[in-house]
């Protein structure tokens, strides 16, 4: 077996973001690290809306990411601190939209370890140098300075070890233009390692410390190092630095750091007094009053002289910290409570007037300011109103400081991210209405903010408007009147026996004296010339000018025009006579026909013409589609008009065509290429390259597009020119970010359409499907999976799908919080006691979250799902602190297979250590079709059930260590058979015939076997490697995927005899008495494919993406990737692209300077998988490269794009 | 022999400096008579550097704990102080 990893979609959780003006121009970009992909972000100022511009693959972990400018430099760089054990310095190359490395120096081995430094960056305000650090003792500082032609140099690494000290954070301070130093919070360990007594632990000290970079000396000292409070979590930059302006130098803050802990935040800087304000609290009877509240995103906005801090709390509220400052002494900082938002793992704030919210989880936001929290009556709290700068007692916390959380009133939201992260279990199935290729569901999110999700492969569109017609055209048309005119004014509607023409005004309504023929049927509309406008009809050609005059053109007695093609200076028509007529606009603006007519030999049934190149006169090549099975190229040079340049054969008769000239960086990175796309009528859709020079038609590839001809129209999307192909559903053919995409358009299937531009929607389409009208634009270009989604109350754990309906069944759990019948009481209960009037006030959990709730505590719920109609259709919240964890539909034979709902839960659930007072198996019948459950029973069990499945008309559950088979009793389900030997816990089971598949969380997968005649339940097979399970699915009977929780995919297969041999031993003796291999089961599985993915798999799931396909291994990752597995059909493809994958390897293509190889094969040396997005990325290679490597292959290079071209649309459509 | 046995010593010499200057290096490398506390210590402080290094795992720890990332990057990093409880007493 050898399979083929294509990435379908990017993760899209963001680990890391950074603001800048990396592109040296007047806007800011962001740039976000997606965990192994790096991304760049512009927002959109007039309209506030964030789109991605590059998006770049990183081949490795990034741990960090920092961005800074030389001084006296217009330019941010970013530099990433990675796994790679390298430092890189990136560049965004405005040409060629792409990031550029411009440094990548080693320092230490790969891998994300203890000591080599990567974790943390911190930069120097004034760009003269960086920090880089560990987790433990290793510190880095690099200079970075220009030479003589002002490139950017990076010195050899400066060391400020210090041994045995765990690292929390680091900062660069800001210290003007002195010498550079960085602050870290450090925790020395030899002391705490050395005392059995537990003093030295007890009495461990948390130190700031300063690290000086000597310029002049060119050497690290430590300048300075004090315990500070032991639960400092964070440092956050405080502005400093003088400035000389007209009355003497000034200073631009006080410089220091502010140190955030749990529950205050502390201003420091040596010499300095310090001063500390508590982190205010929500104001809410349920909030753990013990409970501690830490910061965990900050930024620091500077403007005009001023400063202020946004640091959010790990609950989601953003604080306004101000410092009031005389010169370089702190009068007093304050903070007051400014807004709440998803909790982030980064915060922007862009000089524009925006704040980039990333969060942690679910989708990203950005925000634009209304007001900074100035003059509001929030409550703001000063470390001068405290005793002694509120450090007079600095062990002791300070009094609780409350604010009331509100609606947003600073801020206010300006656009939508959408982000899986995480997905937490998926299914594909086809269920949605008019699709041919199956969706993916999956439930996603944390918390209150999670969502159930529906993935459709395709374009968004969205609907402007929608009209009746009062009869069916078979075609539409736009026009503008003249050339430059910016929007189009007619809509020209064709119907069998007549056409319409609309105008588009403040209405749209009918208008008569066009000069077009109402009475016939339109062929083809054009505006030519400059101010002209044309109509081709079966009977003629109608040429009308400015002042409706209207030359025409009569087709000879009993001949009529079959097709034509026009542009705005030719014009090609087919007779019925099989001949072909052509027309050119001359230097007057007449149309002037052809002296010589060509006849083709069979019937035309299509003509197409590119658009006219800009500064020529014509486009040289027309494209006829014969019935005879043919397209030619016919030549529409002066020199050698209407003779025949090159021919191509079909498969089926043609049903339309259409040259278009596209750019697509994959075959010429400067320039449009000439593609003739053809449709036939079966619905394929070819696409080939015109030589520009010979007029050869060359690198020819298929897609199936659908069951219906195909039409090709030629449009505009974003101001370059796209493809619209309608078959039985809509496609796109569009370049996009310089690679061509084609992408099905999510619609329901259209007659025909054209382009559509007016002052409301300057870039939408027009279709007719059947007699509606319809005007879309589609306004998410390059994102290929289309979202929906219902919101959800907690995290999502499993979903499951009934056999005999179309719902989902998905069950919710969050630990540390209150379910709401239990808040409910909490407060009740509240009430009665002493804070007996306070009302409570009503935070919308999915805003705000849900109070937290100590340890072992849990909210839960059962929820099904109506996907088509995208709603909730029946919700059973559990009590008792019971948390769901696991469910299943099983037909009980005992029950006359009448399929029942099995949820296993867990009361009382403690993660670490694992306990529960009790587990449950939850037994449901259904009710109302599926939309209601009635709870039958709720049988007891000693540990939480992880893993519920049927099996052979009886459940099988994997409860703690042991696995069990059930059956249904009257008042609970009935234990049949046990086994207890396995080392961990159950988490997945997967079962064909009477094998089951048992996967276990720290010990990988386990076969067993249930022997019905001796009622045994035995394990006969295991793998030699200890694996953390997440994610199994079988191949086949004797093969098994599955994934581990550090982003490995793997695939073990059983020996074929150990397999038979299993199968034919009836009563199971023969197992039970071998011996163990291993101090594990008697037989091993072999190791056949392993892959590290780089995202964690959480869910694996075999199946067939487009229809008639073969089948592939789909998986979904933490954040937010999916992906899939392709088995390779022959030994040929494997060759071919293994050794493209190794050629690529040496490419050096990671931005992190990770080794593609030790990447792919992370924890586990990979083994038999090539990786798809490392090949892909053959088509972004310079020319010359390509060539090199094509040459080596033995192919050409349209042959290797052709080869990954193929392997990815027959697998996945995408 | 005598010469032999040099050679050997010499040997033991290099090897001995380099195994210093790799302790003193990385920190967590073992040796022979590293006890079982100070192994565990090591393992367990590896294992949590590693977790905060990666991103996915962090997130895992973050769902499965209904806590913010935030909070479990910061739990982690003090855990390291003292991963396995206090160090046995020394019997001597």
């Amino acid at each position: 077996m050898h399979l083929y990893n294509l990435t379908l979609q990017p993760p899209t959780a963001i680990t890391h973001a950074i603001v800048g003006n990396f592109s040296g121009a007047r806007h800011q970009e962001i740039i976000v690290s997606r965990g192994t992909r790096l991304d760049l972000l512009r927002v959109d100022m007039q309209t506030g809306k964030l789109s991605t511009v590059v998006s770049t693959d990183a081949f490795g972990t990034i741990r960090s990411l920092a961005g800074f400018r030389l001084t006296g430099g217009t330019k941010d760089h970013a530099i990433l601190g990675s796994d790679s054990g390298r430092i890189v310095i990136l560049d965004y190359d405005v040409k060629t939209t792409s990031f550029v490395k411009i440094h990548e120096e080693t320092y230490g081995k790969s891998g994300a370890r203890r000591v080599v430094p990567g974790q943390y960056l911190a930069t120097d305000p004034k760009g003269r140098s960086v920090m880089i650090s560990a987790v433990e003792k290793a510190k880095l500082v690099y200079i970075l300075n220009r030479d003589a032609a002002a490139n950017l140099t990076i010195s050899s690494p400066l060391e400020a070890h210090k041994n045995q000290a765990i690292i929390h954070h680091i900062v660069g301070l800001d210290v003007g233009f002195e010498n550079p130093t960085f602050a870290a919070l450090e925790v020395d360990y030899s002391e705490a390692d050395q005392d059995p007594t537990g003093e030295a632990f007890n009495g461990a000290e948390k130190k700031l410390t300063y690290y000086e970079l000597d310029l002049g000396l060119n050497h690290v000292v430590r300048k300075w190092s004090e315990p500070t409070d032991i639960r400092a979590n964070l440092l956050v930059q405080v502005p400093g630095g003088q400035l000389a302006t007209a009355e003497g130098t000034r200073f631009d803050g006080p410089s220091g750091v502010l140190v955030c802990c749990e529950d205050h935040i502390i201003y420091r800087h040596p010499e300095k007094p310090q001063h500390r304000v508590p982190i205010p609290r929500r104001d809410h009877p349920l909030v753990d009053p013990d409970r501690g509240l830490i910061i965990v995103s900050a930024v620091m906005h500077k403007m005009k002289g001023q400063f202020f801090f946004l640091l959010q709390s790990e609950e989601g509220d953003l604080y306004k910290v101000t410092i009031e400052h005389v010169d370089e002494d702190v009068e007093r900082i304050k903070i007051k409570y400014f807004d709440t938002v998803p909790v982030a793992t980064s915060l922007c704030i862009l000089k524009s007037g925006f704040l980039f919210v990333a969060s942690e989880f679910g989708n990203h936001y950005l925000y634009q300011f209304t007001k900074l929290g100035d003059d509001d009556d929030e409550k703001e709290f000063s470390s001068s109103s405290y005793p002694g700068r509120g450090m007079a007692e600095p062990f002791l916390p300070l009094p609780k400081a409350l604010f009331k959380p509100r609606d947003l009133e600073n801020l206010t939201l300006v656009d939508e991210m959408a982000s899986l992260d995480p997905v937490l279990d998926s299914r594909v199935l086809n269920l949605l209405p008019n699709s041919d290729s199956p969706q993916i569901f999956a439930v996603c999110g944390r918390g209150a903010r999670s969502t159930f999700r529906v993935l459709r492969h395709g374009l968004e569109t969205q609907e402007v408007v929608s009209s009746d017609l009062p009869g069916i055209p078979n075609a539409v048309w736009t026009t503008k009147l003249k050339e430059d005119d910016p929007f189009d004014s007619y809509i020209i509607l064709s119907f069998v026996n007549g056409t319409l023409v609309l105008s588009i005004g403040e209405t749209i309504e009918e208008v008569q004296d066009t000069g077009f023929l109402s009475s016939a049927p339109t062929i083809a509309v054009q505006q030519i010339g400059s101010d002209a406008l044309l109509q081709v009809h079966p009977h003629g050609i109608r040429h009308v000018s400015t002042n409706r005059k209207v030359n025409e053109w009569r087709v000879p007695q009993g001949k009529t025009i079959v097709a034509a093609t026009t542009n705005k200076r030719q014009v090609v028509v087919a007779l019925s006579s099989a001949e072909l007529v052509y027309f050119e606009l001359d230097l007057e603006g007449q149309l002037n026909e052809y002296q010589d007519r060509k006849a083709m030999g069979s019937t035309v049934l299509a003509l197409s013409i590119g658009e006219v190149p800009e500064g020529h006169q014509r486009t040289p090549f027309l494209a006829v589609g014969c019935e005879d099975q043919t397209v030619r190229i016919i030549s529409l040079d002066p020199e050698t008009t209407l003779e025949p340049i090159s021919m191509q054969a079909l498969t089926s008769p043609p049903s339309a065509i259409c040259i278009a000239d596209m750019l697509d960086a994959g075959i010429n990175k400067t320039h449009p290429t000439m593609f003739v796309n053809i449709g036939l009528q079966n619905g394929i859709l070819l696409r080939t390259v015109l030589d520009p020079v010979n007029g050869q038609l060359t690198d020819t590839r298929t897609r199936f597009l659908g069951t219906r001809p195909i039409r090709l129209i030629r449009v505009t999307v974003q101001k370059n020119p796209a493809i619209l192909a309608l078959s039985s559903r809509p496609w796109l053919n569009y370049t996009h970010q310089n690679r061509l995409h084609f992408t099905p358009l999510i619609l329901d299937g259209l007659d025909y359409a054209w382009g559509f531009s007016a002052e409301l929607c300057p870039e939408g389409l027009i279709g007719i499907a059947g007699s509606t009208l319809r005007i879309f634009q589609i306004p998410n270009l390059g994102t290929k999976l289309k979202q929906d989604s219902i919101p959800l109350s907690y995290t999502p754990r499993k979903m499951i799908t009934h056999p005999g309906n179309n719902y989902f069944y998905v069950i919710e759990s969050d630990h540390r919080v209150w379910g709401d019948d239990a808040a409910e009481k909490k407060l009740a209960e509240l009430r009665r006691g002493q804070r007996t009037n306070q009302s409570t006030p009503e935070l919308p959990p999915e805003v705000f979250g849900r109070p937290k709730a100590p340890a072992g505590t849990w909210g839960s719920c059962i929820r099904i799902i109506d996907p088509v109609q995208s709603a909730t259709v029946g919700l059973i919240k559990l009590d008792n602190n019971e948390a769901a964890f696991s469910i299943a539909v099983v037909p009980f034979s005992a029950k006359g297979s009448e399929p029942h709902l099995v949820v296993g839960t867990g009361q009382d659930t403690f993660l670490s250590p694992r306990s529960c007072t009790s587990g449950f198996l939850r037994t449901y019948t259904f009710t109302n079709g599926g939309t209601g459950l009635e709870l039958l029973h709720k049988t007891e069990t000693d540990d939480v059930p992880l893993a519920v499945m049927a099996f052979q008309g009886r459940l099988v559950a994997g409860v703690g260590k042991a696995l069990r088979i059930y059956d249904m009793g009257k008042k609970k389900l009935l234990r049949k058979v046990e086994n207890k030997t396995f080392t961990g816990a159950i988490v997945s089971l997967d079962t064909q015939g009477s094998r089951i598949i048992v996967g276990d969380m720290q010990e990988s997968v386990h076969y067993a076997v249930y022997k019905a005649p001796e009622n045994r339940l035995l394990v006969f097979a295991d793998d030699t490697q200890p694996r953390w399970t997440t994610a199994t699915a079988m191949l086949d009977y004797n093969t098994v995927a599955a994934a581990d929780r550090f982003g490995n995919v793997f695939v073990n297969r059983l020996d074929a005899k150990v397999s038979d041999q299993v199968d034919d031993d009836p009563t199971g003796a023969g197992i039970l008495h071998e011996k163990g291999v291993l101090m594990g089961a008697p037989h091993k599985t072999v190791l056949l494919a392993h892959f590290h993915v780089g995202d964690l798999v959480t869910s694996l799931h075999k199946v067939s993406l487009v229809a008639g396909g073969r089948d592939v291994l789909i998986y979904t990752g933490l954040h937010g990737t999916i992906g899939i597995l392709v088995p390779f059909v022959s030994k040929d493809d494997v060759d071919f692209i293994s050794t493209l994958e190794q050629h690529m390897r040496t490419q050096g293509l990671s931005i992190v300077g990770r080794d593609h190889l030790s990447w792919r094969g992370y924890y586990v040396p990979v083994k038999a998988v090539v990786d798809g997005d490392l090949c892909e990325a053959f088509a972004q290679l310079p020319a010359h490269k390509q060539s090199s490597i094509a040459e080596e292959l033995d192919r050409s290079v349209g042959d290797v794009l052709k080869k990954l071209d193929q392997l990815r649309t027959t697998a996945s459509g995408f | 022999m005598v010469r032999k046995a040099r050679i050997s010593s010499e040997l033991r010499y290099t090897a001995n400096t380099q195994l210093e200057a790799l302790h003193a290096r990385y920190t967590g490398t073992g040796h022979a008579d590293i006890t079982k506390y100070e192994w565990l210590t090591h393992q367990h402080r590896d294992t949590l550097a590693s977790i905060v290094g990666h991103s996915t795992l962090n997130s895992y720890l973050a769902i499965a704990d209904g806590e913010a990332i935030g909070r479990v990057k910061f739990e982690i990093c003090e855990r390291m102080l003292q991963p396995c409880g206090p160090p046995p007493q020394k019997d001597e």
